[in-house]
């Protein structure tokens, strides 16, 4: 019984169920808020399922129909993307809640099979083993992700959304024109196959090789929107309904990024070997950590706000292509810790966004109005997500950011540290200056709606994660270096 | 597991989840949530009583937790950890008794007293910890606890001044993170280790050292009010009394001042550290607050401001025990931690019950209060001239001993800062006294407790605020009076086996200078 339940294919059902979920919201629109939460419980479920088989065999490898790597689809799944499957099983089950009650049935309709074929692509992203199979995914992600922030259809939604296209559009063609020349260097796709014949072709590698690369990369970095490819960011998760915005933050932005570590480790870092690229990476991270906080704390409007400090999280992530050349395991732990962190916190903060725009019906951070005494719940949500993004103990984010300060002051790296230091003091501003005027009262109060309380809680319960998360990281670690990728690459342990 | 490993974590859990509940109740629960809070109280008094005998009789109390590969969360308690946590545990239950009466019928009690839990959870952890990752967790914690209390009042003015307390405090934990961090890169280990961690640590990390060193005392000088740290204590005067009142005597100021100790004992070691360098300019700026911070309380006319900066410059008389570098003025600053405590809470909660009953903020306000809030004033005359040093009160037994031990160490011009600083207390704490006791009082108090005369109110508010002939509320009157019984037998009593001075002396001989 229990071997049974552990042999299911739970890859496979991981793409399949989002996929006729979609199909099924698509159809029967009624029930369409049923079906999306019945899926998303059961993404959970294969994830739990899929979490087993990982931890009994190590990873985990599935032929699709029987074909197996070079002719036919793969699915792959190591402790990277078992983590980050994870992550977004629950940070979507916490938005499936949520958008039970916030979206009225004239948009639950169009939300709910969109929402469902992200998922899937998401699901799909994390789970596939080639570059080509990886740019399908992307496409399908950004697309979506697209008709969500346009969902609403207002004028600034639709301005965000447009901005938001012509970016994903032109990442994902520089994206494939790469994979296109690397199929036509290597006549492979496949990661494991590419990662051999490009360390044999590494001394000598012709300019298609760099082209493929530069493209693959600037593709990938538009769209994890480091800076200063962030311009689209900002527009389009301030002006999307709270839920979309959420799991644009939280998730598909890391999506892209996944993509990029995982390239760059096995297949780049061989073959550019050299620091300057690294340390330019590592600059672009440093840039966008100083410009996002301090944009950041000049918003007056808290959705904005909080999108610029996706921006600055992001250039936390990109310290690890500086950092982990020498010291991997360190900082490739830490960039783990803090990428699942933050999308629990960033979330949160968005799903509090989001309850304090119904409750007061605007997002104006000087008017907020007694919101601690009149909204505690969301107002935990708010603080306790802050605390993680801050950095502060005891919190995911402080676990990430303990672990890069390590590797950064074993290297010597003081520059790094010091733009971490910095960026964690103007987050506690920014974020303070948040709470700050949810104690006072505003010189003109509103009439308050009421918010349900399946979205404070979902906002809550994710916060609370981020917090818990500071006391386990034990388990998520070892989780993270089932089969470590870095083994490949010979950044590992 | 043995049940003693369990204990520290239950003594932080036995505030804790109180907290935790006390966040959910409704705001009119207030019985429950007075019972809530009282049984937490009593139920880490108990434990900790449980503790002081244990390690008295040599049990070691210790719980390991993972928190990082090859970290660990610890607590432990050793008798430095006890000393502090005793205090905090006993003023922890006398203020919640203070807040519940000061507190009555004013808006959401529940956030206040969940937050205040929090508090003491956090100051409880940092005396646990047994390493410099853990006491950093719960020192951040305790930075974030006590804000929503700083904001309390929810105007504009709080919002500035709790934005000024973290500009100080956050700056100030991060100075500590990247010293917390970069020490775990040289060493390896952050367990905190009677004589230090730091004698493996090849010579050519010296110069490291000592940047560390500094880069740990600014992060904990900013909330032990070092000067020139001290800039967010006077304007986080606008909490609540009870607040200010933990604020100064336990939870913030002494969290500081503790870490401190822990930094030179047992992360560096004293003797390393004096051979590093670093102990004598700890010791100059130390005694620079002291001096500076009771100048700057002669000139302040607001009692809480006044007091304020007396805190700023008694907290350095810790510090400054712990850089003399003797096993005798170190016991001086570590009784000072329990000394300044209990005077310092009895002092704000007067000022408290005056502004309470009389509503007198101002010392120009005072003349003649002695007269109308007899008890009350005798209760800040006794910290008032405990502060001063006058024996038999408690602050006596801190000066004498600060004072012996820098000329057993041949530093007589600490003998100098003392005595000055004495003087400076003298000349600000007696002409209150003056005022209170000896001049005449006014016509009219500025703003008297409209309940206080009989029938002003009748009807149901009567019988539930009527304070008859007595000067204030029983829940006001007594944390004082207690406190202040204490701060005497504090001084009184030193003999006793289990007196602050006796262990300290224990501290002193057991971590600091075992042979």
């Amino acid at each position: 019984m229990q071997n049974a339940f552990i042999e299911l294919p739970w890859a496979v059902a991981l793409i399949l169920l989002p996929l006729a979920g979609a199909m099924g919201c698509f159809l029967f629109p009624r029930i369409s808020r049923t079906l999306g939460l019945m899926t998303s419980f059961s993404i959970v479920v294969s994830v739990v399922g899929l979490g087993w088989q990982l931890l009994e065999h190590g990873s985990y490898r599935h032929a699709v129909g029987g074909w197996g790597a070079p002719l036919g689809i793969e699915l792959v799944a190591d402790g990277l993307s078992l983590l980050m499957l994870t992550t977004t099983a629950i940070v979507g089950f916490a938005i499936s809640v949520y958008s039970t009650t916030y979206f009225k049935p004239a948009l639950a309709v169009r939300f709910w099979p969109i929402w469902m074929c992200l998922l899937a692509a998401l699901n799909a992203l994390f789970l596939s083993a080639d570059i080509f199979n990886l740019y399908v995914t992307l496409e399908l992600l950004g697309l979506s992700a697209v008709a969500l922030t346009a969902l609403t259809g207002s004028k600034e939604a639709l301005s965000g959304a447009m901005r938001y296209l012509l970016a994903t559009l032109l990442a994902s063609l520089a994206y494939l024109l790469g994979v296109a020349l690397l199929y036509h260097s290597f006549g492979s796709v496949d990661i494991a196959v590419l990662a051999q014949q490009m360390q044999a072709a590494s001394p000598y590698a012709s300019g298609a090789i760099w082209a493929a690369l530069g493209l693959m990369a600037a593709g990938l970095m538009l769209k994890s929107a480091v800076f200063p490819l962030h311009f689209w960011l900002p527009p389009a998760h301030g002006s999307a309904p709270a839920p979309v915005s959420a799991l644009l933050s939280a998730l598909v932005v890391k999506a892209s990024f996944y993509i990029l570590l995982r390239l760059w480790f096995t297949l780049f870092e061989p073959l550019v070997n050299g620091e300057a690229i690294n340390t330019l990476l590592g600059l672009l991270g440093c840039a966008a950590i100083l410009w996002g906080s301090v944009q950041a704390l000049r918003q007056t409007r808290l959705k904005l706000l909080i999108a610029y400090s996706t921006v600055a999280q992001i250039g936390y992530l990109f310290l690890v292509f500086p950092l982990a050349a020498s010291m991997g395991s360190i900082a490739w732990n830490g960039v783990a810790y803090l990428i699942i962190s933050h999308a629990l916190a960033k979330s949160a903060m968005f799903l509090s966004a989001g309850n304090l725009l119904c409750f007061g019906g605007h997002d104006r951070i000087a008017d907020l109005d007694r919101v601690v005494q009149r909204l505690p719940l969301t107002a935990a949500a708010f603080a306790l997500a802050g605390v993680s993004i801050m950095g502060l103990p005891p919190s995911g984010g402080f676990i990430g950011k303990w672990l890069l300060l390590e590797a950064a002051i074993i290297q010597g790296r003081w520059d790094l540290v010091a733009v971490m230091i910095l960026g964690g003091l103007l987050a506690a501003a920014y974020i303070f200056k948040v709470i700050g005027h949810t104690f006072t009262q505003a010189p003109v109060t509103h009439e308050a709606q009421s918010v349900s309380a399946s979205m404070q809680w979902s906002a809550l319960l994710l916060a609370i994660g981020a917090m818990l998360l500071g006391f386990l990281s034990l388990p998520v670690l070892s989780l993270l270096n089932i089969s470590d990728i870095t083994a490949t690459s010979g950044v590992g342990l | 597991m043995s049940w003693n490993a369990w204990v520290p974590l239950l003594v932080v859990m036995s505030s804790l989840l109180p907290g935790l509940i006390i966040f959910g109740l409704a705001e009119d629960k207030a019985r429950l949530r007075i019972a809530l809070n009282l049984f937490g109280a009593l139920s880490k008094l108990v434990l900790v009583s449980w503790m002081i005998w244990g390690v008295y009789q040599g049990y070691h109390y210790e719980t390991r937790l993972p928190l990082l590969p090859n970290l660990e969360l610890v607590l432990r308690a050793g008798p430095l950890a006890l000393l502090f946590v005793s205090l905090s545990t006993i003023l922890w239950l006398v203020t919640t008794v203070y807040a519940i009466g000061y507190l009555e019928d004013s808006p959401h009690r529940s956030r206040f007293f969940g937050f205040f839990s929090l508090c003491v959870t956090a100051t409880v952890g940092v005396a646990l910890a047994g390493n410099l990752i853990t006491f950093l967790l719960f020192y951040e914690l305790l930075t974030l606890a006590t804000y929503p209390l700083i904001v309390h009042r929810g105007t504009e003015e709080a919002r500035q001044a709790g934005q000024t307390y973290l500009r100080y405090t956050i700056s100030g934990g991060a100075l500590l993170l990247i010293g917390t961090v970069w020490l775990y890169s040289l060493t390896g280990t952050l367990e905190f280790t009677p004589k230090g961690f730091l004698s493996n640590v090849g010579e050519q990390h010296y110069p490291a050292l000592i940047t560390i060193f500094a880069l740990l005392i600014a992060g904990l000088g900013v909330k032990a009010a070092l000067f020139p740290l001290h800039g967010w204590l006077p304007q986080a005067m606008i909490a609540p009394a009870p607040v200010s009142a933990l604020l100064h005597a336990v939870a913030v100021v002494k969290a500081g001042a503790f870490g401190i100790i822990r930094v030179v004992y047992d992360v560096f070691g004293v003797e390393f550290s004096a051979a590093l360098g670093v102990l004598a300019p700890l010791a100059w700026l130390a005694a620079f607050t002291i001096i500076y911070g009771s100048l700057r309380a002669l000139f302040q006319d607001d009692l809480k401001r006044r007091l304020a900066y007396s805190t700023i410059s008694q907290v350095s008389y810790i510090a400054l025990g712990v850089a003399i570098a003797g096993p005798i003025a170190t016991i001086g600053g570590v009784v000072h931690l329990v000394h300044q405590g209990l005077m310092k809470i009895t002092l704000f909660f007067c000022a408290g019950n005056l502004a309470e009953t009389l509503g007198i903020h101002k010392i120009s306000e005072m003349n003649g209060v002695g007269r109308r809030m007899p008890w009350t004033m005798a209760a800040f005359t006794i910290g008032a001239f405990g502060m001063i040093g006058a024996p038999p009160i408690a602050g006596f037994i801190s000066k004498w001993y600060l004072g012996l031990g820098a000329l057993n160490t041949g530093q007589s011009w600490v003998i100098l800062v003392l005595a000055g600083s004495s003087l400076l207390n003298a000349a600000y704490f007696l002409p209150i006294l003056h005022r209170a006791w000896f001049m005449p009082p006014p016509e009219s108090w500025p703003h008297e407790h409209p309940d206080k005369h009989k029938g002003e109110h009748k009807g149901e508010h009567r019988d539930k605020h009527y304070w008859g002939h007595k000067e204030t509320a029983w829940a006001l009157l007594l944390p004082p009076l207690v406190t202040a019984a204490m701060a005497l037998a504090a001084g009184l009593l030193v003999t006793l086996p289990f007196s602050p001075l006796e262990w300290a002396k224990l501290i002193s001989v057991r971590e600091f200078y075992q042979p």
